[in-house]
């Protein structure tokens, strides 16, 4: 099989935040010591369904994203494993101390949940778009980080999460955005996706931007044959399908919509130039805030959509 | 929990503090000088519910410690009270040591990833970057709470602490959820690093304040041990509200040249200072000396 999706013009469209919810929902009924933390963002980033499903295993703390943290890391400390969900730009945004030292040091086994993450929020603009937070992230000890492409995986990766023990970072988006994986798609935390195989370009990508990669990996079959790789776990990086892929094609594009710095591009760029060097772009925000606007005039305005992609492949190229 | 006279025991606190402090050459003295009576209280007084044989029993009470800069006061007392051996208090802040410059709780999973040196027995949570301890002690009444458990979570923090909009954050949260488990005890000992507390950031009329977020408030002598044990009986009267303790003492307690200066804040004594320093906590004359 050359794509891992079959038919990329067909997709249901629907929310990384809306797996996120109903993964949390799920995990109310299977595991008693989940617990839900929000900070007044319950609607936007989908625990409400866990909170009117489980009230007594929801703690609702006002827009208080520190305080949040350190309640889930004492929950955390006796025994229970708790979501705590807000956006992105405030947690971990401002709440990066308390998930150093009360979670990420102490090695409690909190979720933290970063929602709306990204420029596609769109019209809220830069103070709600994070395109930080992976690298805050990603540089903590003892931190996971996880990136899910669609919201069928990010149900499978909240579920993923509960059963691991320690502490791991989320990353959701808001806008609907293209469902490319199925219920029968494999997740592994730390195991990198190879969406579609080919033999001269590998694009490494993380979140719905995904998408992009692979319309545009479509349009220029043709002309290059592209490998795209789905790299949901930024931390632990799959260095071994990483290093694979690179030496295969020999060019390697990074996609993402966080800074290039720091984020998965940089990660990819750590691992490549100590382990296997080569040619390679980063795609991303390069070292800018964004601004309002629709989410695809965003998309489209700062280079992530297909043309976007195609551009970058052939600058590559 | 042997009887045991309490001044007698807060006195060898002082003097481990002293020593351990000037062994390590670095650390906070004024703090846990000042608030070693308390910890005394809490780990020699009977009242609160610990076993150094089985530190991390279920039905303890939490003390969490939310200013960690008093390690030393945390770890004399429990290293007296049997959680370690005695003699490792002088390995405080030296490589390898379980005794952190500030306290440190690790929680291990399987195939975890390991600290650099081993947990210390005892220690409740992580501390030192200040207002993070006030929120973890949140989420353990919570948790206590939702588990159906009986303990306490007794949570020490500190005047120069409340700074830190995350205290007032948590303070807001615990009277929000009605945790009347929750003792919270803040050192008001009038110094923080730099100046004191009235000059730095005033923080008066602190009571009127906590019981304005919602909290039962009460005001003790930190140097009365009576005072201290009447914090039980008073908290079990309200046990559908959070409780904070004003809890007045004078930093450096029991060697005149520390007491009430803010320069004693983040300082340890050299060895002619804790020399000066125990002899006076023994009352002069005596050949105590370093080790």
């Amino acid at each position: 099989m050359k794509y891992l999706v079959d038919d990329l013009e067909t997709v249901e469209m629907k929310a990384v935040r809306d797996g996120f919810g109903e993964g949390l929902l799920d995990l109310g009924k299977r595991n008693e010591k989940v617990v839900a933390l929000c900070a007044d963002l319950r609607e936007s980033v989908r625990v409400e369904g866990f909170s009117k499903a489980y009230p007594d295993r929801y703690i609702e703390v006002g827009v208080a994203e520190q305080n949040m943290i350190g309640i889930a890391a004492g929950l955390a400390l006796e025994g229970f494993i708790p979501f705590a969900a807000s956006y992105a730009v405030f947690s971990p945004g401002r709440s990066w101390d308390q998930i150093r030292v009360s979670v990420a040091y102490t090695h409690s086994n909190v979720k933290i949940v970063g929602g709306h993450a990204g420029i596609s929020v769109g019209p809220d603009g830069a103070t709600h778009q994070a395109m930080e937070d992976i690298a805050m992230m990603r540089v903590l000890p003892n931190m996971i980080v996880v990136v899910p492409c669609d919201a069928e995986q990010t149900k499978k990766a909240t579920l993923a999460l509960a059963d691991y023990k320690g502490p791991a970072y989320l990353r959701l988006t808001r806008s609907k955005t293209a469902m490319f994986t199925n219920r029968s798609t494999p997740f592994e935390i730390g195991k990198a996706q190879v969406l579609r195989t080919g033999k001269q370009l590998t694009i490494v990508g993380c979140g719905p931007v995904l998408y992009s990669a692979l319309m545009a990996a479509e349009e220029l079959k043709e002309e290059i044959d592209i490998e795209v790789i789905n790299m949901h776990t930024i931390k632990p990086l799959d260095a071994d399908a990483l290093i694979r892929s690179a030496k295969k094609t020999g060019k390697v594009l990074t996609i993402e919509e966080h800074q290039v710095n720091g984020g998965l591009g940089g990660a990819v760029a750590e691992v490549l130039a100590e382990q296997a060097p080569t040619k390679m772009l980063r795609l991303g925000m390069n070292d800018a805030f964004g601004e309002s606007g629709d989410s695809d005039e965003l998309m489209t305005k700062y280079g992530l959509d297909k043309d976007g992609v195609v551009r970058a492949t052939r600058k590559l190229v | 929990m042997p009887r045991v006279n309490l001044p007698d025991v807060a006195l060898e606190v002082r003097k481990n503090i002293i020593k351990m402090l000037a062994f390590a050459g670095s650390g906070h003295t004024a703090g846990a000088m000042g608030s070693a009576d308390l910890f005394t209280y809490l780990y020699f007084g009977g009242e609160v519910k610990v076993r150094r044989d089985d530190p991390t029993w279920e039905d303890r009470d939490r003390v969490v410690l939310s200013c960690g800069h008093y390690a030393p006061v945390l770890y004399s007392c429990l290293g007296m009270a049997g959680f370690f051996p005695l003699e490792e208090l002088s390995t405080l802040r030296k490589l390898g040591s379980r005794l952190q410059g500030h306290v440190v709780r690790h929680i291990e999973y399987n195939g975890g990833r390991k600290l650099a040196h081993d947990q210390l027995p005892g220690v409740e949570n992580t501390g030192g970057p200040l207002g993070q301890g006030v929120s973890i002690a949140v989420g353990m009444a919570i948790a206590a709470r939702m588990k159906k458990q009986k303990h306490r979570v007794i949570c020490v923090g500190s005047d120069g602490e409340m700074d830190e909009g995350q205290t007032w954050e948590a303070y807001m949260s615990a009277a929000k959820y009605k945790l009347g488990n929750l003792i919270f005890i803040i050192d008001r000992n009038e110094i923080q690093i730099s100046g004191n507390v009235s000059d730095v950031m005033p923080i008066e009329s602190v009571g009127k304040k906590l019981e304005a977020f919602g909290l039962r408030v009460k005001e003790i002598d930190g140097h009365n041990f009576e005072e201290i044990g009447s914090i039980f009986p008073w908290a079990r009267m309200y046990p559908d509200q959070p409780k904070a303790v004003i809890m007045n003492t004078t930093p450096g307690k029991g060697v005149s040249f520390m007491e009430k200066n803010y320069l004693w804040h983040g300082i340890p004594p050299n060895k002619d200072q804790a020399i000066e320093a125990l002899m006076e906590l023994t009352g002069g004359g005596q050949n105590e000396v370093l080790g």
